[in-house]
């Protein structure tokens, strides 16, 4: 034993140990976000069976199976089931019943010797609403202005033709509203901050006055040709319904205009399905949330993260290079440069949340506060860069992962031989010209480290941003169609936060669950992706300097 | 005891013609009593010497005899170092290259310098050349292509790499790379040479070839060469300088250093007494 401690095989066993302990957590992250967050868009098959109660009461039951656990009978009968059996466990079965607005439930534990046999129904419709999440029933009507129009079997195929219109009206709706009445919008706004801004001038003359009146009536008069448009396309909208056995025997009309997409999962073919998860996944990447962000897209959030650490890196690239090149390139070596670069290093360990209540305090209340009053006075007391925005959030987060550039570029710059430098200086070159030249392009890599692990760093925070820009919903992107297109003072969506906010703070926990899931996935693929980028960017940079001792 | 030593050579300043004697050679750098301190150690002491135009001049001395620091003083690399301090007079063409008004940049641009371990900026074959040629301002492609064919080909590099000059330069082997620098230097067409030990860290066959190529170069510039290897000296050098302890011990015509020194101290370091 003592000399099998003394040959050192059990370091090797200890070490080796913890490196696989590592991969499987690194793995069991993934694996579980995976597999939680990419299933929940696959069609799963509803079912259908009958529940017993207590008073011997039958109730029909229709709707997806999430969940199934093993439970002990006595906390069923401490519960108040009256179930029959004398095995100590059974299993209960978690019923997603949807029909929210109608039964009130939406998610309901039911124990399994309570239930009867389970049955998958062709005709079930699982339908994807617009509001109220989803509803379950079998597929009866067809109806056009209330007159039936298909039945039976004929219902399906008249139904989806009828969802392809109602679809394509509902986008048009969308389009109008979002893009030409929130251009309209932005341009009246814009009319009214600048005779705003004319009348704190006091330059407000009659002339100018109807000058902009000139200007308003036109987009006045676009404004109620759009809203008239509207009307009639939610009229159009509104032409076609169906209606459907719900599982209490119930028939409930179902407007088209509400039905987001509708299915039929017991009787789709594996392909049919596959078509379906891909279409369902490419939506959640690419729409707008619905529901209190707990359906729907979470577009925005994946763009305002991604904006924000570009912005992020655009900020604090250079400004890092800077400090750290000043730093060993230019400042004396001593005590004094010593003590700047500890207080630097130990910059990178105060807490996120920290840097949120200063970019608050300084950025937002202090710097934008005074940019409202110098720049843009025709908007208050509505603040502009006065209140949390993408800048601030981005100006934030680079103040945070400054440490890390300046730590990699100094690393770096001190990893540049001196052979290399005392050619370039024998050359005639100066110090200034020796630096751009050569110095820096062969601590380029370095840099690289120090923006990969900035941005590793600032995509994943989530607690400053909650105070310097990151909301809920936010009702445009920072970048869009309307001059100067970057609004940079506005807020914005992001991933970490959306996480928390789907997860803990909406009203349907259960159903949201998937997406708390499917959302993480998405941040970690856009870190790696990022990061995958830059990574890149740095070996094709590192190649031109193989063969360089020590770089 | 430095004043009386070493100059032993009668070199004649004042004739500039080239109509000179055998042993009379026209003056490129004269060094007039060069102290150098590393803080308070004392590096240099005393040196006077006349260095010769286009020959090759070696300085051979044991390690840490203050050759290399010697040579660093022509092209002012010592300024780099923060704690040293010159006293004394290098003269070119009659100015001090450590006055005040001296552009630092444009002596070194007079001056080339080529170091022990060859290195090549991470950069393509041809911006290696073109570097110094660029820091002066120069961007014609035309003039830039010229200039580096000419360099390379100065420094017997050229038909090696003629089909490849936007390969990195790194990608070389160490006697091509050595080479390469030397073309780097040359390709500003400078007065003065300074080779320190260029090839120390090279194998014997580029070793011969940088040696034959100094042979090449001393027609056109000035060359002077640190080596710790007796023989190389003999074999490039048409004069030699022996140094010990931060002194100038002997210095003249190789031939003569070689068969008949005339310090007890010479004789014994090359006959490998010590050193």
């Amino acid at each position: 034993m003592k000399n099998w401690i003394k040959s050192g095989e059990p370091w090797i066993w200890t070490t080796a140990g913890a490196v696989a302990l590592s991969l499987v957590m690194v793995y069991a992250v993934v694996w579980l976000t995976a597999a939680q967050g990419l299933t929940h868009f696959w069609p799963k098959p509803v079912v259908e069976t009958v529940f017993t109660g207590n008073d011997g009461q039958a109730v029909r039951l229709l709707g997806e199976v999430p969940d199934k656990e093993e439970v002990s009978l006595l906390r069923l009968r401490e519960a108040g089931y009256k179930i029959d059996t004398q095995d100590k466990f059974t299993y209960r079965y978690l019923f997603k019943l949807g029909n929210r607005d109608i039964t009130g439930t939406d998610f309901k534990w039911f124990p399994a010797p309570m239930l009867d046999k389970f049955t998958y129904p062709q005709d079930v419709l699982a339908i994807e609403r617009r509001e109220w999440g989803n509803f379950y029933g079998h597929l009866k009507q067809v109806k056009e202005d209330g007159k039936v129009v298909a039945e039976g079997a004929q219902a399906w195929p008249e139904l989806l033709k009828r969802m392809e219109r109602s679809n394509a009206l509902f986008r048009e709706i969308l389009y109008i509203e979002k893009v030409e009445i929130g251009k309209l919008n932005y341009a009246l706004e814009k009319l009214r901050l600048q005779e705003r801004k004319l009348e704190l001038q006091n330059r407000l003359t009659d002339a100018a006055r109807a000058d902009i009146q000139k200007q308003r009536e036109p987009l006045e008069a676009n404004f109620l040709k759009l809203q008239e448009k509207i009307e009639r396309l939610r009229h159009d909208i509104g032409r076609d319904s169906l209606s459907a056995e719900i599982m209490d025997g119930r028939i409930i009309d179902v407007p088209l205009a509400k039905v987001a997409d509708a299915i039929m999962p017991n009787a789709m073919s594996v392909w049919e399905k596959i078509g379906h998860y891909v279409r369902k996944f490419w939506e959640f990447t690419t729409d707008d949330p619905r529901e209190a962000n707990t359906e729907g897209g979470i577009f925005p959030a994946i763009f305002g993260t991604v904006m924000m650490v570009l912005l992020m890196s655009v900020m604090v690239t250079p400004l890092g290079i800077m400090a750290a090149v000043y730093m060993r390139e230019y400042a004396k070596q001593g005590p004094m440069i010593r003590m700047i670069r500890i207080s630097v290093n130990n910059l990178a360990g105060v807490p996120s949340i920290v840097y949120g209540v200063f970019g608050l305090g300084f950025f937002v209340y202090f710097l934008g506060g005074n940019i409202d009053h110098l720049f843009f006075p025709e908007a208050l007391p509505a603040p502009t860069f006065g209140s949390p925005g993408i800048l601030w959030a981005s100006l934030t987060l680079a103040l945070l992962t400054l440490p890390v550039v300046i730590v990699a570029t100094e690393e770096g710059l001190s990893r540049v031989p001196r052979t290399i430098r005392e050619g370039s200086l024998a050359l005639g070159a100066t110090k200034a010209e020796t630096l751009w030249r050569t110095v820096l392009p062969i601590a380029s890599p370095a840099m690289m480290t120090g923006l990969i692990l900035a941005v590793a760093r600032a995509a994943g925070e989530v607690a400053p941003l909650m105070l310097v820009g990151v909301v809920k919903l936010a009702p445009s992107l920072p970048l869009d169609g309307n001059f100067p297109f970057l609004h940079l003072e506005r807020k914005f969506m992001h991933l970490g936060f959306h996480i928390y906010d789907v997860g803990f703070q909406s009203p349907n926990v259960e159903a949201a669950r998937p997406l708390v899931y499917a959302t993480a996935l998405l941040l970690v693929i856009i870190i790696v992706v990022l990061n995958l980028f830059a990574i890149r960017l740095r070996n094709r940079l590192r190649e031109r300097m193989r063969g360089l001792e020590g770089v | 005891m430095s004043e009386a030593g070493p100059n032993t050579h009668a070199i004649n300043i004042g004739d500039l013609g080239r109509t000179q004697r055998e042993d009379t050679d026209e003056v490129a750098i004269r060094v007039e009593n060069l102290d150098l301190y590393y803080g308070e150690t004392q590096a240099l002491k005393r040196v006077n010497m006349n260095l010769p135009k286009n020959r090759v001049t070696a300085f051979i001395g044991p390690s840490g005899c203050g050759k290399s620091t010697l040579l660093r003083c022509f092209n002012r690399m010592n300024d780099l170092v923060d704690i040293c301090r010159v006293e004394g007079k290098i003269l070119m063409d009659g100015k001090n290259i450590y006055d005040r008004d001296v552009n630092v940049a444009l002596l070194r641009r007079r001056v080339g310098m080529v170091f022990q371990k060859p290195n090549p900026f991470p950069k393509s074959i041809y911006e290696n050349v073109a570097y110094g040629l660029r820091i002066m301002g120069v961007n014609n492609r035309s003039t830039l292509d010229e200039a580096v064919e000419k360099a390379l080909r100065g420094a017997a590099l050229w038909n090696e790499v003629k089909d490849r000059l936007d390969q990195n330069g790194l990608s070389l082997s160490g006697g091509q790379q050595q080479r390469l620098v030397i073309a780097r230097a040359i390709a500003l067409e400078p007065d003065v040479l300074l080779l320190d030990e260029p090839a120390s860290a090279l194998d014997p066959i580029s070793t011969a070839k940088i040696e034959e190529l100094v042979n090449e170069m001393k027609d056109k510039y000035t060359i002077i060469i640190v080596t710790h290897n007796m023989q190389q000296a003999a074999r490039v050098s048409d004069y030699t300088a022996f140094m010990y302890m931060g002194e100038l011990i002997e210095f003249g015509r190789t031939n003569d250093l070689f068969l008949k020194p005339t310090v007890k101290q010479t004789e014994d370091y090359i006959t490998g007494r010590f050193g």
